[in-house]
């Protein structure tokens, strides 16, 4: 498909690419140019190195892992409910992480429910810290959206495939060769390299159910660097660190990933003929149910505590929450003026250089991009004033990575089909934008704007730096709540922020697929 | 908010409004919150400066510091109200402070005579656990319990830095056998005081690193006498908050005002149930009722600020060895 005429410009989109290789590189070298003579990588910064990478292969495996059969078995059966699964699945990912980690100890904890089931049978409390704690909050936060990718793989094998594989009578293994085998092996890599980029930059979470020293990653050194020691280079240095592991991972991702895609069909919804027999039935449904319950209690556990304290909220809490939802706005305005052009460039170029500056948006530390950019901003204009576009925008190129692995593999579908046929009916940019790409890329574009929208919301990293008095943020007003004792409101807090990012989901991701999907 | 509160200026007093001097302190982000001392704190000061004073949080103490240094000489803060004593050497290092000229009758349990930074609230670090459950009376009691603790990393947050000089001013050498000992109860070391602190609610934990006046909160906010905070005989390392003035202030005037206003008995009788802390001159009316009730340490252990400065690398060396093995 490379290498001959597209109906889009590549322009725009490699222009979106080089502001956000700009805004990370610019604010790392910022933060660089601002640091005193460096001291290197001690000894510790390498277990730190050596703990994170090993933690992050395990959460991305076993995310990706059983991301598999619970997104062939969402897409294999239809429901009542279906849809609305889906979007709760989602919860997990966009939740602040203290937010979802006191939600995970009330059900995996010591004195949690399954402690307390255990409990009663005369067995030992669950030991959630350690390793396996980190690789369980590490699951529990990205098999949502591990199942979300994979399933969207799935949805984007046409319905003719599925019938024509039933025609020729294809049984199960056929239809996996045929079939799912192939779209696995091109959207799976993607999954993998996204959730271990997540899993390398978590810190909050590996601290909190790591045990102790032992769970260090090289966030957590990042933050060390900066807040005791201001050691701005060694800050910038981890950080570069940081960026090149997952650039090597998105660049291995990308190479195995590229391979045709099914082709279009005519946006017929899917019907599956496969996998009708009873012991199919059963392992999806055991699969859906098993997930779900491992997602949705500790969402319930927050909504139990978070009840008493909704009446606690105040006008503050309130505004904090406008705030929120304001900033969510202008960041899913600024990601799709920035991921459609750039998917649209990665699908019509032959280089994946566009796909790979969006992942690197993973990569960035908050903390440094937070500091390099009030670093540069702070001669010219007062960060304070500025809170709201930062906040927007550097939460937009967080999102980005998300939203192109969303985006890329249908805009490559798209302009693949329909670019010849496009271009032999002179029909070429802003026609071919408005007719033919946006309307086909309507469901990802909605889940892409819901996925970065929610995660907005629930953001709590750049707005700390450049917080005014009269600008904070739902996540900045639930610590600031319990830093005052208030764990209460704050849970009712917590509660309404979970609410939030999730109507924001579901709102945008359902107003995508309106009418697209049964 | 913001324009409405510009529009508000425009169509009242306008001339009035645009020649109040205005007076921005950094903070921490709870001191800001409505349950604070912040809101009490502006409407006391502004009563009384004829000014508008402006609370900024930005993060914790550790951030506050970092976000001075990183503005530099051009700072908009006049006054920096947040920092501890473990904080200080390298806020004075940065030549970004002037020195003070407030002098008060101080209810500290050390001997205050810092020409840069002014206390104005101290507290005990203690383990808070459950009344109803027996507290080991100090640290090898506890390390030779079965008491699960969560504590704050060291790297990331004040209190977790506060305990690690609590046994280093405590035993000195022998600080890493302490952490050795402890190294089982430990159920795990979060990212900061309210992941920590919310654990213990949960029950995550028996014991959680906190502060003395813990307590006072849910008896006299919540009326609730459960929670009790553990006496160490080998002493409560303290920490002491203080204030500076920026040397490059606009308001050098406002912000001597506002450090004596500070340590006034406006602002100090607000401390003890907003911050929930020990305020640095017991206000006229004294302590308010249910703080009798917290445990008063024997002995108050506080590193100065150069010998805290020059223990911590090793001390926090030591902790990383231990506890990663």
């Amino acid at each position: 498909m490379a290498g001959h005429a597209q109906p889009v410009s590549a322009f725009p989109g490699i222009s979106a690419a080089l502001l956000v290789v700009a805004l990370i590189l610019g604010t790392l070298g910022a933060v660089a140019l601002r640091a005193e003579a460096g001291t290197g990588l001690g000894a510790s910064d390498w277990a730190a190195l050596r703990f994170t990478l090993a933690q992050a292969s395990l959460s991305a495996l076993l995310s990706v892992g059983l991301a598999v059969p619970v997104a062939r078995a969402l897409a294999r059966r239809r429901f009542p409910g279906r849809a609305l699964l889906i979007a709760l699945l989602g919860a997990p990912f966009i939740l602040p992480v203290i937010v979802a980690i006191l939600g995970l100890l009330a059900v995996f904890g010591r004195a949690g429910w399954l402690s307390s089931f255990f409990g009663l049978l005369g067995l030992e409390p669950v030991q959630i810290y350690g390793l396996h704690g980190v690789v369980l909050a590490h699951v529990f936060f990205n098999l949502p959206l591990a199942t979300r990718l994979i399933l969207q793989g799935w949805q984007e094998i046409p319905a003719e495939r599925f019938r024509l594989a039933a025609q020729l009578k294809a049984g199960p293994l056929a239809m996996w060769r045929l079939l799912e085998g192939p779209m696995l092996r091109r959207v799976a890599p993607g999954a993998l390299a996204v959730v271990f980029a997540i899993c390398l930059s978590s810190f909050a979470v590996a601290l909190t159910l790591g045990g102790g020293p032992r769970a260090t990653t090289i966030e957590l050194a990042i933050y060390q660097a900066f807040r005791f020691d201001f050691d701005l280079g060694r800050a910038a240095l981890l950080s570069g660190v940081q960026l090149l592991l997952t650039g090597a991972a998105a660049l291995a991702a990308l190479r195995v990933s590229a391979g045709e895609g099914f082709g279009a069909g005519l946006d017929r919804a899917v019907r599956r003929w496969d996998g009708q027999g009873a012991a199919a039935r059963c392992l999806d449904a055991a699969w859906i149910a098993l997930s779900a319950g491992f997602l949705l209690l500790p969402l319930a556990a927050i909504v139990l505590s978070g009840l008493p304290g909704l009446a606690d909220l105040n006008s503050t809490v309130w505004r904090a929450a406008g705030n929120s939802i304001l900033v969510a706005a202008i960041s899913t305005v600024i990601l799709l003026g920035l991921a459609l052009p750039m998917a649209a460039a990665t699908a019509a170029g032959r280089n994946s250089l566009t796909e790979l500056s969006g992942i690197l948006g993973l990569a960035a530390s908050p903390l440094v991009i937070g500091t390099g950019l009030f670093i540069l901003i702070y001669p010219v204009a007062d960060p304070f004033a500025l809170a709201l576009p930062v906040t927007a925008l550097v939460n937009a190129v967080m999102a980005l990575p998300f939203a192109m692995r969303i985006l890329v593999p249908r805009a490559r579908e798209v302009l693949g089909r329909y670019g010849r046929l496009s271009l032999s009916l002179d029909m070429q940019g802003w026609a071919f934008v408005r007719r033919v790409y946006l309307p086909r890329m309507r469901a990802q574009t909605g889940f892409a704007a819901g996925l970065a929208a929610a995660l907005s919301m629930g953001d709590l990293g750049v707005v700390a730096l450049f917080a005014d008095p009269d600008f904070a943020t739902l996540p900045l007003q639930i610590y600031r709540l319990m830093g005052a004792y208030r764990m209460e409101a704050a849970a009712g807090a917590a509660l309404l922020l979970l609410v939030l990012s999730m109507g924001a989901f579901w709102i945008l991701d359902r107003g995508g697929r309106w009418h697209a999907e049964a | 908010m913001k324009h409405l509160a510009f529009a508000a200026g425009l169509l009242g007093a306008s001339a009035a409004f645009a020649e109040t001097p205005e007076l921005t302190v950094y903070t921490y982000d709870s001191f800001v919150s409505d349950w604070g001392p912040g809101p009490a704190v502006e409407k006391a000061f502004e009563a009384v400066c004829g000014c508008d004073l402006k609370l900024v949080g930005a993060g914790d103490g550790a951030a506050l510091l970092a976000r001075v240094k990183l503005e530099g000489e051009r700072s908009d803060a006049d006054v920096v109200l947040g920092l501890d004593t473990n904080l200080t050497a390298a806020a004075k290092q940065t030549g970004l402070f002037a020195e003070h000229a407030v002098s008060a009758e101080y209810a500290l349990p050390v001997e205050w005579n810092d020409a840069t930074f002014v206390p104005y609230d101290w507290g005990y670090f203690a383990f808070v656990h459950n009344a109803d459950a027996a507290a080991p009376a100090d640290f090898r009691a506890l390390a030779a319990s079965d008491k699960k603790i969560v504590i704050q990393d060291p790297r990331s947050s004040t209190p977790g830095l506060g305990l690690l000089m609590w046994v280093k001013a405590a035993y000195g050498d022998e600080a890493p056998e302490i952490w050795t000992g402890l190294s089982d109860n430990i159920v795990t070391v979060t990212k900061g005081w309210s992941e920590a602190y919310g654990m213990f609610l949960e029950g995550e934990a028996d014991m959680v690193l906190s502060y003395t006046t813990s307590p006072a909160y849910h008896l006299i906010a919540e009326e609730d006498g459960s929670k009790s905070a553990a006496a160490f005989d080998e002493g409560h390392y303290m920490q002491v908050e203080v204030a500076g003035k920026l040397a490059n202030t606009d308001q050098p005037e406002l912000a001597d005002q506002f450090l004596a206003f500070m340590v006034s008995d406006a602002f100090q009788s607000i401390i003890p149930t907003t911050n929930w802390m020990y305020p640095a001159v017991t206000p006229a009316a004294g302590l308010p009722e249910g703080f009798e009730t917290l445990i008063a340490p024997e002995k108050s252990l506080l590193l100065s600020e150069t010998e805290a400065a020059e223990l911590r690398d090793a001390a926090l060396g030591e902790w990383l060895d231990t506890l990663s093995q």
